[in-house]
């Protein structure tokens, strides 16, 4: 599985990246947000896959092995949560760029900031 | 003792409240402080110069071992003398000298300020404190030259006094940090112990070139010294305080606390000597040239600061003694002609030594003062300069023959400087002066003769100073070092250097327009060379900042965007390619299920939709179902807790989506063809890196896993059976404190963001 | 949205949802759930009831502003961690004791009261944002 999910963080990391240089500001918040797939799977699969073994400590044992690493998982938790913040504002910014200069055009943008 | 240091800069806080208090009797009251200080001192004399050094040490950041340690030796205790007492007459002055001024609060904050942080160099040892005060005296003299800030001169030279210190100070910094690597500690006192390492080191020269750039650039050393003369335009008070008692001596400061650490190679002998002795013949030679009584005296005292610095390079016994003597001998009757200048400029408004003569009737007291100043910079007996002058013919004769020569041709040019400076003005006829020149105050005349008085009584009682100076050249020694200082050394072959000199000395001075013109030529090479260097340099930058700044900052956002992700690609895959010891992992295609092919194939055809959509709503649709295979693959490979948060996630972010963008207008084709090819392949130069890191990564283990460690402790630690979930709260919540903080700040933000009425009543 | 099958499932399912949300806050610990997931659940549940009815409406089932939840939130993660200082041990060391109600064991702790801060604040977060955005568009309209 490795390698099919290696091809789509590579499509996810190229589409996000061609999309963060669009010239719409909407385009732009797409290509975060396809960014931040990209991240979240490149380090669960850079961990190491475990197949359908949760990182949970069965009643009466007191420590397990053999399961998915729960380090990356927390991490990727965390990044999902924290990207969801930070598209949420930057969609707020950009709708709110968008009503106060009447354009989405970033280049357009640029000339609004004097 | 760290009270010692740290109280002047609240005191220096504080300075603007307490003024209101007694504007009036402002600079005496100030003046209070250093003096308390200095009894301070005077107070550990008797301990300091029986050979034990008091050391207090305060942990600053223990993790970095970084104290605020400070150690008081002979060293620091003849400069926190000279600091303290210097400081207490130059306040003093201050008080009248600027009267009235609507700034003068500002200035007590700053020479307060300045004189904690000087303090606390020359106390310091620990290189890394020693370093930040040494900021500080940089960034306070910058303030302090630049007090009368209306003034385009006094701002340019206190901008140029900034640039040439701090990039001065640029490179100790990289050189204390360098020492501290190389020797394994920022401690002066433990380098001194083991100085072999250092010296021994193969970026020895590099540490001594770094810390010789910072020490020279402080202390005015040629090529460096155009900016002393410059920051003349500071208010007197503060040039004879910082530029010619305590800031400038900072880097001799330096040099001669580091001589047990970096000194005594051939490297340090040939350099530090070469550059003090260049610097002491070329200024002197450079002060005879001024006419402004400020300007021929920062002149002679970047003389002095050559020869102290060349003193210390020799680093024998009796250069260091000779050093010591110097020193004090210039502190003593320096900041008095100063303190002079300024009350002749105060009371007869110029200080043009053209337009100045014959004050000796008007101005008694002052004259008293100047006379004994100059005849002590002349080197003449009884006074203590002279004591000075012959400790220096003493370590230079046993030296070798040019530094001899170099040194009886700069004291004997200073001889005719001293007298210009010091006697001209007071001398022959009166002369008409803008304003009737008198007497000024106690207060202004009170530092050139308590100085004086100095003057003579240690020239006539040499024995008085003889232990402090003896235990300050034990701690540049590093051994223990007694010196016998005496006014008559008997009829030797120093005295008749001595007699030479003065008679060399009246010639010049006599002969004074005849010496000028015929060595007018070489003037420039020493004069205007390096201040137009340093022109040439500032003009350099602003262009090429202007430059960088137009290629750089152009405001297109997605050409930033397409450099950092270009040069991203580039170094990435270089450094993949030229690393060598990484394997690939086959792709293998065997071991994935049909449901697997599925869910990523939906995810690849996701990606490739909400890149190519038309429609707004097409790519939001595209990139849910990207989000949704997320989740799924979460699912598939033992992650519950990621799925269902993807799944939350996804949804509410489309939410989002189609609420803000609704009313965002269609998409447009904005970028012409050759564009989107140029970000096409940029996007796939990182995409396909990411795909080969992956392959990479998935075969490495370079490092043991910390996995385990959590697999093991979850239950037994964190009492929790869902590792995930206790990472998160417990073994890591520090981490998700921050994180959900971030999140917060994110939420109040967009609420600002909404609230804020950006160009509504404009607009519409 | 004027939907009444949408108005009548969402009234149900926001109680429901509720439930659901404290149910995998509190068995987070030793199972798949905990604060990120059941705030987002909550949040989930109260856009849903926002776009049957509107955000007025769902207003009235929060205690108070968004703004407050996102700052107990925080203020309960933060203090979670003040508990091990009394006893001398770092910042955020869990801390654990059994409490007997009725006969029952309960195992609580700092991490609990940390995980209840994580999940005020996403719930608070997710409001904020939704009920900003709603009031601007309202507005607008």
């Amino acid at each position: 599985m490795e390698a099919l999910l290696a091809i789509v963080i590579g499509v996810l990391y190229a589409s996000g990246v061609y999309m963060l240089m669009r010239r719409s500001i909407v385009k732009l918040i797409i290509g975060l947000a396809l960014l931040a797939h990209g991240a979240s799977l490149l380090v669960f699969t850079a961990a190491g896959l475990t197949r359908a073994v949760p990182p949970v400590i069965p009643y009466g044992e007191k420590a397990v092995t053999g399961v998915a690493d729960p380090l990356p998982q927390a991490l990727i938790l965390t990044a999902i949560v924290i990207s969801f913040g930070v598209q949420a504002f930057a969609m707020v910014l950009a709708y709110r760029a968008y009503q106060t200069v009447g354009t989405d055009d970033l280049d357009d943008m640029k000339a609004t900031d004097t | 003792m760290i009270y010692a240091v740290l109280s002047g800069f609240v005191l220096a806080l504080l300075a603007p409240a307490l003024y209101r208090l007694s504007a009036r009797w402002s600079g005496v009251v100030f003046s209070v402080f250093p003096a308390i200080l200095a009894l301070y001192f005077l107070s550990h004399m008797e301990a300091v110069v029986g050979g034990e050094a008091v050391r207090v040490a305060w942990p600053w950041m223990p993790a970095m071992g970084l104290e605020l340690s400070f150690n008081l030796d002979g060293l620091g205790l003849l400069f926190a003398l000279a600091i303290t007492v210097v400081g207490t007459l130059i306040i003093t002055y201050a008080g009248s000298y600027l009267h009235g001024h609507p700034s003068l609060p500002r200035f007590y904050l700053f020479i307060l300020m300045f004189m904690a942080s000087m303090l606390g160099v020359v106390l310091s040892d620990n290189l890394i404190a020693l370093f930040i005060f040494w900021e500080l005296t940089s960034v306070t003299s910058y303030f302090l030259i630049g007090f009368e800030h209306d003034k385009d001169t006094a701002r340019a030279a206190a901008l140029q006094a900034l640039l040439v210190t701090g990039t001065g100070g640029l490179a100790l910094m990289a050189g204390v940090l360098l020492m501290g690597q190389i020797g394994g500690s920022f401690e002066i006192s433990a380098l001194a112990a083991d100085n072999a390492a250092l010296q021994g080191h193969r970026l020895y020269p590099l540490v001594l070139a770094l810390v010789l750039a910072g020490a020279f650039t402080k202390s005015a050393q040629v090529p460096f010294h155009f900016w002393l003369p410059s920051a003349m335009e500071a208010p007197t008070p503060v040039s004879a305080y910082l530029h010619s008692a305590t800031m400038v001596k900072a880097g001799v400061y330096l040099l001669a606390r580091l001589s047990p650490v970096l000194g005594g190679s051939d490297i340090w002998l040939y350099v530090v000597t070469g550059f003090g002795a260049a610097t002491m013949l070329a200024s002197a030679y450079q002060a005879l040239y001024q006419t402004d009584l400020k300007k021929i005296l920062a002149y002679s005292t970047v003389s002095v600061l050559g020869t102290l610095t060349m003193l210390i390079g020799l680093g024998d016994k009796l250069a260091i003694k000779a050093a010591m003597v110097f020193l004090m001998a210039h502190v003593l009757y320096k900041a008095a002609l100063f303190l002079v200048a300024g009350s002749i400029d105060h009371e007869t408004g110029t200080r043009d030594i053209r337009n100045l003569g014959g004050l000796r009737k008007t101005m008694p007291i002052i004259c008293a003062g100047a006379a004994v100043g100059a005849l002590s910079m002349a080197g003449l007996p009884p006074f203590f300069g002279f004591v000075g002058k012959e400790a220096l013919y003493e370590a230079v004769t046993h030296g070798n023959l040019p530094v001899t020569v170099i040194a009886v041709l700069t004291s004997m040019l200073l001889f005719a400087v001293a007298w210009l400076a010091g006697i001209r003005p007071f001398s022959g006829a009166e002369t008409h002066t803008p304003k009737h020149a008198h007497d000024p105050p106690w207060t202004m005349w009170l530092g050139p003769v308590f100085l004086g008085c100095l003057s003579v009584l240690f020239g006539f009682m040499p024995v008085l100073p003889e232990k402090l100076l003896s235990a300050a050249a034990s701690s540049v020694l590093a051994k223990e070092v007694h010196m016998h200082l005496a006014l008559w050394h008997g009829f030797n072959a120093l005295l008749v250097l001595s007699l030479v000199t003065f008679a060399l000395g009246v010639l010049v001075y006599w002969q004074l327009e005849t010496i000028k013109r015929v060595t007018a030529f070489a003037l420039p090479a020493v004069h205007r060379g390096p201040s137009h260097w340093y022109a040439l340099w500032l003009r350099f930058l602003n262009w090429s900042a202007v430059g960088q700044t137009r290629v750089l900052q152009n405001g297109y956002l997605r050409l930033y965007l397409a450099t950092i992700m270009t040069v991203t690609a580039v170094l990435a895959w270089y450094t993949f390619l030229t690393y060598g010891d990484v394997t690939v992992v086959a792709m293998d295609w065997g071991d994935i299920g049909v449901h697997e092919w599925v869910v990523g194939l939906v995810a690849l055809v996701g990606a490739i939709a909400t890149v190519r959509a038309q429609t707004f709503l097409r790519a939001v649709m595209a990139l849910g179902v990207v989000g949704y295979s997320v989740a799924l693959i979460f699912v598939l490979y033992g992650a519950p807790d990621l799925a269902m948060t993807q799944f939350l996630i996804e949804t509410l972010s489309l939410i989002l989506f189609v609420f803000v963008f609704y009313y965002m207008p269609p998409f447009k084709r904005f970028s012409r063809r050759v564009v989107i090819v140029r970000h096409a392949v940029i996007g796939t130069a990182v995409g396909a890196f990411f795909t080969l890191l992956v392959l990479v990564a998935t075969s490495v283990q370079w490092h043991p896993t910390i996995s385990t460690y959590f697999s093991e402790n979850s239950y037994l630690m964190g009492q929790g059976r869902n590792i995930v979930n206790v990472i998160l709260v417990d073994f890591r919540g520090f981490d998700t404190l921050g994180e959900i903080t971030v999140l917060a700040v994110a939420g109040i933000g967009v609420y600002s963001l909404i609230r804020l009425r950006l160009g509504k009543g404009r607009g519409s | 949205m004027n939907s009444l099958i949408l108005r009548t499932a969402s009234r149900f399912l926001l109680i429901l949802l509720f439930q659901f949300s404290i149910f995998l806050l509190l068995r987070g610990h030793n199972d798949p759930g905990g604060g990120f997931v059941g705030g987002l659940v909550l949040a989930a549940a109260l856009t849903l009831y926002a776009i049957a009815y509107d955000v007025r409406s769902m207003r009235r089932f929060l205690p108070c502003r968004a703004q407050t939840i996102i700052a107990w939130g925080l203020l309960a993660a933060a203090v979670s961690g003040v508990f091990s200082m009394f006893k001398g041990q770092p910042f955020m060391t869990g801390q654990w004791t059994h409490v007997y109600i009725f006969g029952v064991d309960l195992h609580l702790g700092t991490p609990l009261l940390f995980d209840i801060g994580v999940y005020l604040t996403v719930v608070g977060v997710v409001l904020i944002v939704i009920i900003s955005l709603a009031e601007e568009v309202e507005e607008d309209d």
